[in-house]
């Protein structure tokens, strides 16, 4: 651990820039798919070949699609905004199907009822809909946390710092302790997030608090 | 509809990245150098980092403010920011660099290259003097190998009578410095194998375990003595004399290009062989490496 | 959009379908490389992943590793083990059995978990062994979900192949990080989609085949078990 004890420095200032790639491109992924996978959910016809070219989204390759976000929305190729988009386009496409999944676990005879005791659509969304659909979303949710803190490792492809320059470096160094502490650090991170959002699960969700708690988006049924 | 839906797709991530984009500050790209500042730049590799490193604190020293950019990535990645103006200096390597701007140069040797760097370099940048210190590819070998066949050139490849293979980046398939060139050059035919680490690690292991014979590596590479290995003289100059040498934009003014001077003609190639080895073996950051060689030098 | 005529023109070209580095070979290569992986993942993790979900037990432990192997960066993996491997196709064929295992295991555990309890015990109250009860009633009951984690996890790997090209001459790959490197974002595009229309190939074969799965077993049992979606959670880590 003599590496660790030298370079502490540089794994908290990568942690931080991790955190910071990581989480905008959560966050946007959450609040770009709950409203896809609800129209999907909503409009059967549409919502097939949606959810097919969201999944597909999935298999586009990092590397060019690094370059060509920055030809498409006309920003500098090496900036976290390039690396956000990125992952807030591989973040969608795990989680615009899931998001219509869990709309559709909702059970319609709880949104008659709502609308029967007089909620306007806006208000059976956000009062019904959405906090039916929490536990089901939360599961694809920690799916894409995981996922996006494991890929923002290949901002090091273009010049994007993150505990992903630990492995590049210890790799170019023979370092073996520098990329341990890098593989270790971005699964701590993960599973730092994991944890939040299971607690932000509980508190969002508190009926469901003695239900299964490592749930998998699949293995919800209705 | 497909398209459709993934131009709104795009409008709504662009309008929602803009919205964060401003709230979080951005903390992770350089500001636009405005006159004050310097802002430094370093590739994805160690080396080059110490060595932009010395420019920081020279430059510190000097009472210069300066930005560290480091670790941006490969040439790909960062040289069109450098000629875009926000990276003011970036320690750079005269062979390559001229061959980004000038794919068919013909210039090999030192001058010459640095000459042509000169003229190739675009406007608004300019190279400053150049180092003795190098760190230029070199096809590297086995000392096993190069015993059984008593070589030490690269013309001596052709008393090879086994198939060779010859393991790099993949650009090197297509480039002169590669089998192309190999054969063009010094007529010897060799099979290519991609290693994208770019002389690095798996590439040593591949050339130890014999799935190569054949490896492009870099001089300063502190592995060719740690494992014993021989880099075959380039008679025929198919590689380009690569310096250490600073690429700097108009924001670096006379005095500060003065600093960065210094430190070039200070730095021989040996320096740079020894820091790199403190950067593997004592596992040192580049901060401490390049506080002790500008003290050592008397620079610091 | 210059970028996308210029790859849509580098796949017109015939000069570039010829030959062992030509479109048909590394197409044939990536696809080799792709069901490798997915069937060592598969042999490895389906019988696993069956057993968990028909005892009921170790779920919670599995699912923590899968899901913290979900968090190991591909490339620093085969870089690990290429260093410990050598290069060739080794390294990322294990590197790529890792990133297939955690879709696989969860679409076996689950769809066999999901099993409704009622029909286990039925098929047992008329005397099935539990044998029986495994290839009988349960593996058929949960193949769409065990499809939708083959799926998913061929859809993981045909992306990252890619990597294949890391360390070998070999896949699609190649035109990613020789296109890359030598600034040819054509090739590199034209790479891209190739790799993006193979797994639109793979994802509407096995989409098709899970759908004949869940068809089979919609028409006689209830609806509950077979109207679960299949999908499974992915992880990218690709260059």
């Amino acid at each position: 651990m003599k590496w660790l004890s030298l370079n502490w420095p540089q794994v908290v200032e990568l942690t931080r820039d991790h955190l910071l790639l990581s989480a905008p491109a959560i966050l946007l992924s959450v609040l770009l798919a709950v409203p896809i996978g609800r129209l999907a959910q909503q409009r059967p016809r549409l919502g097939g070949p949606l959810l097919g070219a969201a999944s597909l989204l999935y298999a586009i390759p990092a590397l060019p699609l690094l370059i060509i976000i920055p030809v498409i929305f006309g920003i500098p190729l090496r900036s976290p905004a390039t690396m956000i988009i990125a992952l807030t386009v591989y973040g969608l496409a795990l989680l615009v199907r899931t998001a219509a999944d869990a709309f559709g676990s909702v059970d319609p005879r709880v949104r008659e009822a709502a609308v029967a005791v007089g909620h306007s659509p806006r208000s059976v969304f956000w009062r019904v809909d959405l906090p039916l659909a929490v536990p089901v979303l939360l599961a694809g949710v920690r799916v894409v946390a995981v996922s996006t803190v494991s890929l923002v490792t290949i901002g090091a492809l273009i010049g994007v710092p993150s505990l992903g320059t630990l492995l590049t470096d210890g790799f170019q160094r023979g370092i073996p302790a520098e990329v341990a502490t890098g593989v270790i650090a971005t699964m701590l991170l993960a599973l730092f997030f994991d944890a939040v959002l299971v607690a932000a699960g509980r508190i969002l969700t508190p009926w469901t608090v003695s239900r299964r708690e490592r749930l998998l988006p699949q293995e919800e049924t209705t | 509809m497909n398209t459709r839906t993934k131009a709104i797709g795009a409008v709504a991530l662009a309008a929602v990245l803009t919205t964060t984009a401003c709230s979080s500050g951005d903390p992770l790209s350089s500001g636009d150098s405005d006159g004050d500042t310097i802002v430094i730049g370093s590739q994805d590799y160690y080396s080059n980092e110490i060595i932009a490193e010395i420019y920081a604190q020279s430059l510190e020293d000097a009472g210069f403010t300066v930005e560290r950019d480091f670790r941006i990535g490969q040439r790909e990645a960062y040289l069109p920011e450098i000629e875009g103006g926000s990276i003011d200096l970036f320690p750079e390597y005269s062979g390559p660099v001229l061959q980004y701007w000038q794919p068919d140069t013909p210039a090999r040797l030192s001058d010459d290259v640095y000459a042509a760097l000169q003229d190739a370099t675009p406007e608004g940048l300019r190279v400053l003097d150049q180092s003795a210190a190098t760190d230029q590819d070199s096809y590297t070998i086995t000392k096993a190998f190069a015993e059984q066949w008593s070589l030490t050139t690269v013309d001596d490849l052709a008393n090879v009578t086994e198939p060779m293979t010859m393991g790099a980046n993949s650009e090197a398939e297509n480039r002169p410095n590669g089998p192309q060139g190999l054969r063009d050059t010094y007529g010897v035919e060799v099979g290519f194998t991609p290693i994208e680490d770019g002389g690095g690690p798996l590439t040593v292991a591949a050339l130890n375990d014999g799935d190569i014979q054949l490896a492009i590596i870099y001089t300063a590479d502190p592995s060719i003595t740690a494992n014993d290995l021989v880099s075959l003289q380039d008679t025929k100059g198919l590689f380009l004399a690569s310096h250490v040498v600073p690429l700097a934009s108009d924001n670096v003014n006379d005095e500060a290009a003065d600093v960065i001077n210094a430190v070039s003609a200070a730095m021989t190639p040996e320096d740079l062989l020894a820091m790199n080895a403190r950067s593997v073996d004592e596992e040192l950051p580049a901060e401490t490496i390049a506080k002790d060689w500008l003290a050592e030098a008397d620079l610091g | 959009m210059n970028l996308f005529l210029d790859a849509i023109a580098w796949l017109a070209d015939p000069a570039n379908w010829s030959g062992p580095s030509g479109v048909p070979t590394r197409v044939l290569q990536h696809l080799v490389i792709t069901f490798a992986a997915v069937a060592a993942a598969a042999i490895l993790a389906l019988p696993t992943g069956i057993l968990i979900g028909h005892t009921r037990k170790g779920a919670g432990i599995v699912g923590a590793i899968a899901g913290a192997a979900r968090a190991i960066p591909t490339l620093g993996l085969l870089t690990l083990l290429g260093l410990a491997l050598g290069i060739g196709l080794k390294a990322p064929l294990l590197a790529l059995i890792v990133l297939a295992i955690p879709s696989v295991l969860a679409g076996a555990y689950a769809g066999v978990q999901n099993v409704d309890s009622a029909v286990t015990g039925a098929a047992k109250a008329i005397g099935m062994s539990p044998k029986q009860v495994v290839f009988q009633v349960e593996i058929p009951l949960a193949a769409p979900v065990i499809i939708g984690g083959l799926r998913a996890a061929t859809l993981q790997v045909v992306a990252t192949a890619t990597l294949a090209a890391y360390t070998a001459d070999f896949g699609l790959g190649r035109y990613l990080f020789s296109g890359l490197k030598s600034r040819d974002y054509a090739e590199m595009l034209a790479g891209a989609l190739l790799v993006a229309g193979l797994a639109l190939l793979l994802e509407l074969l096995l989409a098709a085949w899970q759908r004949s799965a869940a068809r089979r077993i919609a028409a006689p049992a209830r609806s509950s078990s077979a109207a679960v979606q299949p999908e499974s959670p992915l992880v990218k880590e690709s260059v």
